[in-house]
C-alpha cells in the first residue's frame, strides 16, 4: 500500500520511466514477435508446398505402409497403413526406453554404491566403468556392441547350443517358450494377485513393527506369494509341460521366442551407458548426506547394510531423482540412435515412411509430438516421485 | 548419418519458410549467376558416383552432372556435388540445396507428382536383385523363403522386397539399416542370408567391398523395373528441358557414332542431324536457351552414353555389366533418343 501512494502522489512519470509499464511493453513485444515469427514460418511453408505442389497434411496414415518391419509388439504386416508402422515405432521406442531405464537404474545403483566401497578394487573399478562409458560417444558403443554381436557369434548353423532349444548366433539369441495353454493365462492372473497381496500384506507388516516393534518374515511371505501363487495355478491348470523349441529351418530358427542383435545391442548400450551416468549421480547423492548421520545409526547399532538403506538411502533420494529424471529423458532420446543398427524404433519407421511418401514436415511433427509427450510422462511421474519422498520436516 | 539426414530434414523445415522466391522457376538463373550447377549424388556406389583416390567424384551419375554444366556453362568441371543419403536427397533438392539430383533414382509415379519432381529421362535400367552367399547353395529367388534381409531403409526396393515377397506367399526378416557401410558390413558378417538392392548396385558392391568377391553370387531373377535418371524440382520448366536434352544428346550421339574423340571433326558432317545436334546448323541452343554448341560441349566434356557407360560399368571395370537392356534401340536395347529437331 506504501508504494501505491508514493506513486500517485508523485508527479505521473511517462509510461517509459516506470519500470512496470516497461516489463509490460517488452514483454508484448517479444510474445508479439515470437508470435509473428512463427505464424510467417508456418504460411510460408504452407505456401511453398503449394507452389511446389507437394501434397500435406496427414491423410497419408491411412495408405498401405508396404514394408516390413522386423520385430513389432502388434500384428504389423506389408498390408497395414502407415498409421499402424507409426504405431509400431512408437511401441518399439517405448518398450526399448522402459526396459532401458529399469536396468541403468539398477546397474547405476550398484555401480554409484560400489564407487564408495572400502573395498579397493571394487572402487576402482567402478571407477573405470564410469570413466569409459560416459567418455565415448554413445553411438560409438553401439557401433562397437552390434559388431560384437554380429562379427564375434557365429552363423545359425554353427549357433552355439548351451543347453538344448537355447540358441546364440548372429541372428540373436532364441529360447524355447512354452506352448500357449490355459494354465499360463492362469499362472500370469496369478502372478499379479501375488505381486498386489505381498504388497499388501508389506504395508500391514510395517504398520505392525512400527506399532508393536514386532518383525515379520515378509522375505518368505512375498516369495511364497509371488513364486507360490503362480505355480500352484499352473499345478492346478493340468501343468503342462510342452515347449515351443527353437529349430534350425534352411535359413533361420524358427518357434521360440528371439531377442535380435539389434534389440540387445541397443539396449545393452543404452543401459549401460547411462548407468555410468546415473552410478555418478547416486554416488554425489550419498556423499551429500552428512557422515555425522552413518555414524548416528551406527551408534544406534544398526549394521552398515540397513544403515544404507534406512538412514542414507532415503536422504540420498532427495538428490538423486531430480537429475536421474534427466537421465532417463536422456535415454529416452536416445534410443533414436537405433537407426544406426537397425532397431526399428519410431525415428527408424519415421524416417522409411518419410522417404516413401515425402511428407517430411508431417512426420518430423509426429516425431517432435512422440518425444515430447513421452518426456513430459516421465517427468511428470518423477515429479510426483520426488514430491512423495520429499524429506517431510517435523 | 541419421543426425545428418535429420538436419537435412530440419534445414529444409527452415527453408521452406525462408527461401520463398527462390522457386519462381530461375534454377537456370541462379545456375548462370552462381558459375557453378550443384549436383546431388551418392554418398558412394562405385561406378555410379564414388569419390576417387583423390576425393574426387565419378561415375555414371556424376557424368550426367558434368554434361548439364558443360551445356548450360559451357565448363564440365563447373560442378559442385553434394553427397546424399538415400533420405536425405528429395528434401535437398525440393528445398533448393541441390539443382539436380543424379543419384540412381528411380522413377517412380508419386515422386513424379507427389514429391514436387520431374524425371529427366532414364540413364540406366536397373532392376532389383538378390545376393547371397555361394555356400548357402540357392539358386533362385524362391527358395529364400524364411531367409533374413539386408536392406537399405526409403527406397524402393524396401517396398519391392515386400512386395515380392508376399506375391509369392514367402517370409522373411528383414533388417533395415539406413547407412550404406553399416549395411553392407552386417551382411558381410553374417547378420543376413540375402543382400538385395539395384542388380548393378550389387555388382558393385561384391566387386568392390566383398572381402572375396567370389564366394557371393547375384541370383538370376530381377523382381523390379527399376529406371534410374537425373531428377529436377517442379517450377522449371526451363532448366527440366534442358536436363532431359542433354540426356537425349549423349544418347543420340551414340547412336551417330560421335565420340570424345572424333566430336570435333563431327562438326563438319554433311549428316543434318548431326549437324543439328552439334549447332553447325543453328537453332537448338536457341530453342533451349543456351549457346549453339551445348551438345558438343557436353559430348567433347563426357563422351557419348555409350563411352560414359563403358567407361564407369561396363565389362571392363570392376562392376563388369552387360549393355543389355541399356544398349541402344538400335541394337535390341532401351535407349533411345528423341529427335533433335
Amino acid at each position: 500500500m506504501a508504494v501505491d501512494t508514493t506513486v500517485n502522489s508523485a508527479p505521473r512519470a511517462s509510461i517509459w520511466n516506470d519500470p512496470r509499464g516497461r516489463a509490460i511493453i517488452y514483454q508484448v513485444l517479444v510474445v508479439g514477435g515470437v508470435v509473428l515469427m512463427f505464424w510467417y514460418l508456418i504460411s510460408n511453408t504452407m505456401e511453398n508446398l503449394q507452389n511446389q505442389q507437394i501434397a500435406s497434411g496427414f491423410g497419408f496414415l491411412d495408405r498401405e505402409a508396404g514394408f516390413e518391419i522386423s520385430e513389432s509388439l502388434i500384428d504389423f504386416s506389408a498390408a497395414s497403413n502407415y498409421g499402424s508402422a507409426f504405431l509400431v515405432g512408437i511401441l518399439n521406442t517405448f518398450k526399448v526406453s522402459v526396459l532401458g531405464i529399469a536396468i541403468a537404474t539398477i546397474l547405476g545403483i550398484l555401480i554409484g554404491i560400489a564407487r564408495l566401497s572400502s573395498n579397493w578394487l571394487v572402487a576402482k573399478l567402478a571407477m573405470s566403468y564410469v570413466e569409459l562409458l560416459r567418455n565415448i560417444p554413445l553411438l560409438l558403443q553401439l557401433f562397437f556392441w552390434y559388431g560384437v554381436i554380429t562379427v564375434s557369434l557365429p552363423g545359425p548353423r554353427e549357433a552355439i547350443n548351451p543347453l538344448p532349444g537355447v540358441f546364440l548366433s548372429n541372428r540373436g539369441f532364441k529360447v524355447p517358450v512354452p506352448e500357449a495353454h490355459f494354465a499360463f493365462t492362469m499362472a500370469g492372473v496369478a502372478l499379479v494377485i501375488g505381486v498386489i497381496a505381498t504388497y499388501v500384506v508389506m504395508r500391514w507388516a510395517k504398520a505392525r513393527q512400527a506399532r508393536t516393534g514386532q518383525p515379520f518374515p515378509m522375505l518368505a511371505a512375498g516369495a511364497g506369494l509371488i513364486v507360490g501363487l503362480p505355480v500352484l495355478a499352473w499345478l492346478l491348470g493340468g501343468a503342462p509341460t510342452t515347449l515351443d523349441m527353437p529349430e534350425l529351418g534352411r535359413f533361420r530358427f524358427t518357434g521360440g521366442i528371439t531377442l535380435t542383435p539389434e534389440f540387445a545391442a541397443l539396449l545393452f548400450g543404452l543401459a549401460t551407458y547411462t548407468a555410468a551416468f546415473i552410478a555418478e549421480i547416486v554416488r554425489s547423492g550419498i556423499l551429500a548426506v552428512s557422515y555425522g548421520q552413518t555414524e548416528a545409526a551406527s551408534a544406534l547399532g544398526l549394521r552398515k547394510g540397513l544403515v544404507l538403506r534406512l538412514v542414507v538411502l532415503p536422504q540420498a533420494l532427495r538428490v538423486i531423482i531430480p537429475p536421474t529424471t534427466s537421465q532417463y529423458l536422456n535415454l529416452t532420446k536416445n534410443s533414436s540412435l537405433a537407426v544406426a543398427i537397425g532397431y526399428p524404433d519410431l525415428v527408424h519407421v519415421g524416417n522409411t515412411t518419410l522417404n516413401q511418401t515425402g511428407q517430411a514436415i508431417e512426420a518430423i511433427s509426429i516425431f517432435m509430438a512422440v518425444y515430447l509427450s513421452l518426456s513430459l510422462a516421465i517427468s511428470a511421474f518423477m515429479n510426483w516421485y520426488n514430491q512423495r519422498i520429499a524429506l517431510v520436516e517435523r | 548419418m541419421m543426425i545428418k539426414s535429420m538436419l537435412v530434414a530440419a534445414t529444409a523445415l527452415v527453408a521452406f519458410g525462408a527461401a520463398a522466391p527462390a522457386f519462381a522457376g530461375e534454377s537456370l538463373d541462379a545456375i548462370r549467376e552462381r558459375g557453378s550447377l550443384i549436383c546431388g549424388v551418392n554418398t558412394g556406389l562405385s561406378g555410379f558416383s564414388a569419390p576417387d583416390s583423390e576425393g574426387v567424384y565419378a561415375g555414371l551419375d556424376v557424368d550426367v552432372c558434368h554434361a548439364v554444366a558443360a551445356a548450360i556453362l559451357g565448363d564440365a568441371s563447373a560442378v559442385e556435388f553434394v553427397a546424399l543419403t538415400a533420405q536425405q536427397r528429395f528434401t535437398a533438392l525440393q528445398s533448393g540445396e541441390v539443382d539436380i539430383l543424379s543419384r540412381n533414382t528411380t522413377w517412380t509415379l508419386t515422386r513424379d507428382t507427389a514429391l514436387g519432381l520431374n524425371f529427366a529421362g532414364v540413364t540406366f535400367y536397373d532392376g532389383q536383385g538378390f545376393m547371397v552367399p555361394k555356400e548357402l547353395g540357392v539358386t533362385s529367388a524362391l527358395e529364400l523363403s524364411g531367409a533374413t534381409v539386408c536392406v537399405q531403409p526409403g527406397t524402393t526396393t524396401e517396398l519391392n522386397l515386400a512386395d515380392y515377397f508376399r506375391a509369392n506367399d514367402m517370409d522373411f526378416d528383414a533388417v533395415v539399416i539406413e547407412s550404406f557401410e553399416e549395411v553392407n558390413a552386417a551382411y558381410f558378417a553374417g547378420r543376413c542370408d540375402v543382400y538385395t538392392t539395384d542388380a548393378s548396385g550389387l555388382a558393385s558392391i561384391r566387386s568392390t567391398v566383398a572381402p572375396n568377391p567370389d564366394d557371393h553370387v547375384i541370383l538370376p531373377e530381377l523382381i523390379s523395373k527399376e529406371p534410374l535418371g537425373p531428377v529436377v524440382r517442379h517450377g522449371d520448366d526451363e532448366f527440366f528441358d534442358i536436363v532431359k536434352w542433354v540426356v537425349f544428346a549423349l544418347i543420340e550421339a551414340e547412336e551417330k557414332g560421335i565420340t570424345q574423340a572424333n566430336v570435333e571433326e563431327m562438326l563438319g558432317s554433311d549428316d543434318p542431324t548431326i549437324a543439328r545436334l552439334l549447332g553447325s546448323t543453328e537453332g537448338m541452343g536457341e530453342a533451349l536457351g543456351l549457346s549453339e554448341d551445348w551438345a558438343y560441349n557436353a559430348i567433347s566434356a563426357v563422351g557419348n552414353y555409350g563411352e560414359i557407360f563403358e567407361r564407369h560399368v561396363g565389362v571392363d571395370t570392376s562392376l563388369g555389366l552387360e549393355r543389355g537392356i541399356n544398349d541402344l534401340w538400335t541394337r535390341g536395347g532401351l535407349m533411345y533418343a528423341m529427335p533433335a529437331r
